[in-house]
């Protein structure tokens, strides 16, 4: 069996940044899995521009950014295999893969990286009912068909949900000739960037319903009209507020979510973001598999994918190199999220052991103005900053310090939560 | 001109097409859709019901206890996922023992065997996720789960393999009687027969109604289901059922032959033949009435809902017979639950009215074994690594939730009667069945079809028809304007 310092699984924007980044600290033998036909995972599709900003500090497409990545990877000469599909990890880091060239064979792994990146929600999940013609499509599908394979979808469009893939999808499609009705969405804010609303729909005219939703899908081939209503506070629809509109297509952005099939099989914990529960170092429950990316919380930025992948491919060359020191952890601090805060990543740290800073990442339950981040190591505020405006669709970051931290006891917590002070 | 064409893909007619594929004899199955398998057949629960429901004497008590038994013989003459995993009809109240006790009466006089009463402790000894409110079951080691597509299909591309024809996108518009013969217009053409089988499933009434002048009227009664991840497990083991009361029939939770569980299904009366809609009621009815079985069904878990049409005739018994004073013509009409569970004895019986009536001989050539399209997942690691060297198309995953290689796509569009359609890839090999529900594999699902069958992509079809995928190509709607 071939053994392999590091396994990444997956070559999109985190698998690239981990593979970087564990090069650069000293760790040469490491192999990329990646189950399609190129490296950039869905950057590759994602051909509007916007990405880059805060890391390059200019406005790239998202082939473009990815580019960037692959062309350090193949700098470096990091070995990677296309069209290879992984089909199994065990808790030992035996990872079991198939193409078509070799295969299926086996690799054991002193560290492997998880970046195996997000799906999409189905129509299925949300429960809409309805016919089931052709004609209903995520958005990331429809996305992928117009954008590589150059096939538009539809002509009429309603959209349901307001994340980042949905806006930029209703400008897509109205670029290629499409007529975006509607965007509906079933909260009472939108789960995207705020900049995608402006550039996206309230350029070109496209009305954004807020607290809507599709209550039935018409067509027995094709679709031929969706029917949304107004939902009251608890999601259910309103009697009365029913609205019909004819058309051929109806785009699904209602929400992505970590794809952690393989991660189950290796026996990782997942947590509230439905990826897995990671420490300071981004290592998972079992020993050496580190997760990062979307498949660890999904990401409103790939450049914080990028940024957190990097850290991951840094911690698992650590381990590689002195697996002694992630043996013996010392004490573990668990990091609890307090008022209106859904989750943070890291979920636990260890003093002892961490770097002299780590960024701790985090998303709001609800949209609220003018509140503090605040972090307390036990009774002790250690980060106070103001934010005028907080929403789930953008995520929220901090720098948790050693220093403030390395004093607590076993028992003792760290709270993160968003204050009125 | 043919010796007999059936009306219908569905379970009937290609269980009948491989029956009557036995003896010399030209047969042609029509089918109004672009595939096999694609009404009543493919949404329902893919049951195989033991045989204690039907009314003890009629014909379809005979041909359910019938179909049952011959169940496990041939899902492994032609390879189709059949389990025997039990049915339970549960009861709640002691009040309503006696119609528990009824039903067991009933199992014995259709001739249903392994059928035992049991109570509370044992329940939930087999059935640990049930509700604690349970009081006693009926529980039928002989109820069984079949794949309603595999069963189908495998039965189609049997008789296809041995010599009848197959016709899709072939509506039948019109009979008439000739001297000594039937002419079926299609609208694209009149083909002559010396025998009609009417297996056209909801649309058997608009058949029967051509010829004969005695009216049939078959009600559409609606089905609505949730289908739940796979990674739940077996919820349950055994098929449950709840003792129908005077609040309604109830709704069954159910492993799938494919590793799924599913809980469904309603039954309302539509007027609609083609109102496979699900509805907000529909399938808020499933999800409360399934917690009466129990309080923790992971309905968290649905990946997809649908709902299905049975052939309702108000008489609630099948019709299998040659139509009085149409010579030659028959039906096999109002085959609704347990339609599946019967069809292979349906089969047989039509099978053998027609034997009769045209007085034909064996089909010395008949081979009644099929292999089902070839699944890596059963094959071990060595098994496999030999398949992909020999056929690379077999390492190379499209579905990524159910891990379908293109090498299976590849059979299921080159063998008999092989798919066309999205879902005709689905039904066969369960490529877009999965959790995302095809958000993944239907591009690349699409590239597949398009290359193997040369078509362009803007012709490639969900299930047919104008259930076209995509419009044309980017910009398409600035050329149009211009």
């Amino acid at each position: 069996m071939r053994e392999c310092d590091l396994v990444i699984i997956g070559g999109g924007p985190a698998g690239l940044a981990a593979a970087i980044s564990a090069f650069d600290s000293g760790i040469k033998d490491i192999l990329i899995l990646e189950r399609d036909k190129e490296l950039g995972g869905i950057l590759n599709q994602c051909i509007h521009n916007g990405f880059g900003l805060h890391t390059f500090k200019e406005e790239l497409t998202g082939p473009e950014y990815a580019s960037r990545f692959i062309d350090k990877v193949l700098e470096r000469k990091i070995e990677y295999k296309l069209g290879t599909m992984v089909i199994d990890i065990s808790k030992d880091k035996e990872v079991v893969a198939i193409n078509p060239e070799e295969g299926l064979f086996h690799i054991k792994a002193k560290a492997v990286i998880l970046a195996m990146g997000c799906r999409e929600r189905s129509r299925g999940a949300l429960n809409i009912p309805g016919y089931r013609p052709a004609g209903i499509f995520s958005a990331g599908t429809a996305q992928r068909l117009v954008n590589m394979e150059g096939y538009l979808p539809g002509r009429e469009v309603v959209i349901l949900g307001s994340g980042d893939i949905g806006l930029i999808m209703a400008r897509r499609m109205t670029y290629e000739g499409a007529k975006v009705k509607v965007v509906a969405e079933l909260m009472p804010y939108s789960g995207g960037l705020k900049r995608n609303i402006v550039q996206c729909l309230d350029d070109y005219d496209i009305p954004l319903k807020l607290s809507h939703t599709v209550i039935d899908i018409q067509g027995k081939e094709r679709v031929t009209g969706v029917t949304i209503a107004e939902v009251d506070n608890t999601g259910k629809p309103i009697k009365g507020t029913e609205e019909t509109y004819s058309c051929d297509t109806l785009l699904l952005s209602v929400g992505l979510i970590p794809e952690n099939e393989l991660s189950e099989m290796a026996g990782v914990e997942l947590g509230i973001t439905s990826g897995p529960i990671v420490n300071e170092s981004l290592e998972t429950n079992v020993p050496g598999i580190f997760a990062c990316g979307n498949v660890l919380h999904v990401h409103d930025l790939v450049d914080y994918v990028s940024e957190e992948a990097g850290f991951a491919g840094k911690s698992a060359a650590h381990f590689i190199e002195d697996q002694k020191k992630f043996e013996d952890k010392g004490i573990e601090i668990q990091i609890n999220t307090g008022d209106k805060v859904r989750y943070t990543v890291p979920k636990t740290v260890h003093p002892d052991i961490m770097e002299d800073e780590i960024t701790v990442r985090l998303r709001t339950t609800n949209v609220f103005k003018n509140v503090y981040l605040n972090c307390y190591a036990g009774d002790k505020r250690i980060v106070h900053r103001k934010r005028p405006v907080i929403a789930p669709g953008e995520m929220e970051n901090f720098q948790l310090k050693k220093e403030d931290i390395k004093d607590l006891k076993a028992e003792e917590i760290i709270t993160v939560a968003f204050e009125e002070e | 001109m043919y010796d007999v064409v059936i009306i219908g893909a569905g379970v009937s007619g290609s269980a009948i097409a491989r029956e009557l594929s036995r003896y010399k004899v030209n047969v042609l199955v029509l089918e109004k859709n672009e595939d096999v398998c694609s009404g009543t057949s493919k949404a329902n629960s893919g049951i195989v019901h033991a045989g204690h429901d039907a009314t003890p004497g009629s014909l379809m008590a005979k041909l359910n206890v019938e179909g049952s038994q011959m169940m496990e013989e041939l899902s492994k003459e032609l390879d189709f996922a059949y389990e025997r995993n039990g049915s339970m009809i549960l009861c709640f109240d002691k009040k309503d023992f006696n119609k528990l006790q009824d039903l067991y009466d009933n199992g014995i006089k259709n001739g249903v065997k392994n059928m035992e009463i049991i109570y509370k402790d044992e329940i939930k000894k087999l059935e640990p996720n049930l509700t604690d409110n349970v009081y006693a079951a009926l529980y039928s080691k002989d109820g069984g789960i079949v794949d309603p597509f595999g069963l189908n299909i495998a039965m189609a591309e049997n008789a296809a393999t041995n010599g009848v024809k197959f016709e899709f996108n072939a509506p039948v518009v019109k009979i008439e009687k000739g001297n000594g013969y039937w002419a079926i217009d299609t609208d694209k053409e009149i083909i002559k027969t010396k025998c009609i089988v009417n297996a056209a499933g909801v649309f058997a009434d608009t058949i029967h109604n051509m010829v004969s002048k005695d009216k049939m009227e078959i009600i559409p009664r609606k089905g609505e289901y949730y289908l739940l991840d796979k990674s739940i497990g077996k919820f349950t083991n055994a098929t449950i059922f709840q003792l129908p009361t005077a609040y309604g029939k109830g709704i069954l939770i159910t492993p799938t032959a494919h590793g799924n569980m599913l809980i469904g299904p309603t039954a309302n009366d539509i007027p609609d033949k083609e109102g496979t809609n699900t509805t907000r009621e529909g399938l808020d009815e499933v999800a409360l009435k399934s917690m009466v079985s129990s309080e923790i069904v992971p309905l968290r878990k649905v990946i997809t809902s649908f709902a299905g049409l049975r052939a309702h005739l108000k008489s609630h018994d099948f019709v299998i017979e040659e139509v009085e004073g149409c010579d030659g013509f028959f039906d096999a009409a109002g085959i609704e639950s347990p339609g599946l569970t019967s069809s292979p004895a349906i089969g047989k019986m039509v099978g053998e009215m027609i034997q009769k009536k045209l007085h034909l001989e064996e089909n010395p050539e008949f081979d009644g074994k099929r292999k089902d399209i070839l699944n890596p997942k059963n094959l071990t690691e060595e098994e496999y690594e030999e398949l992909i060297k020999e056929k690379p198309a077999y390492g190379h995953v499209i579905c990524r939730c159910e891990r379908v290689t293109e090498g299976e796509i590849l059979d299921a569009i080159h063998r008999p009667l092989g798919a066309k359609s999205l879902d005709g890839i689905k039904r066969r090999t369960r490529a877009g069945s999965g959790r995302c529900q095809a958000g993944f594999c239907s591009p690349r699902v699409m590239e597949i079809l398009s290359r193997e069958l040369n078509i362009d992509q803007s012709e490639i079809t969900k299930s047919g028809g104008d259930s076209k995928i995509i419009f044309g190509t980017d910009k398409d709607a600035y050329r149009r304007a211009n």
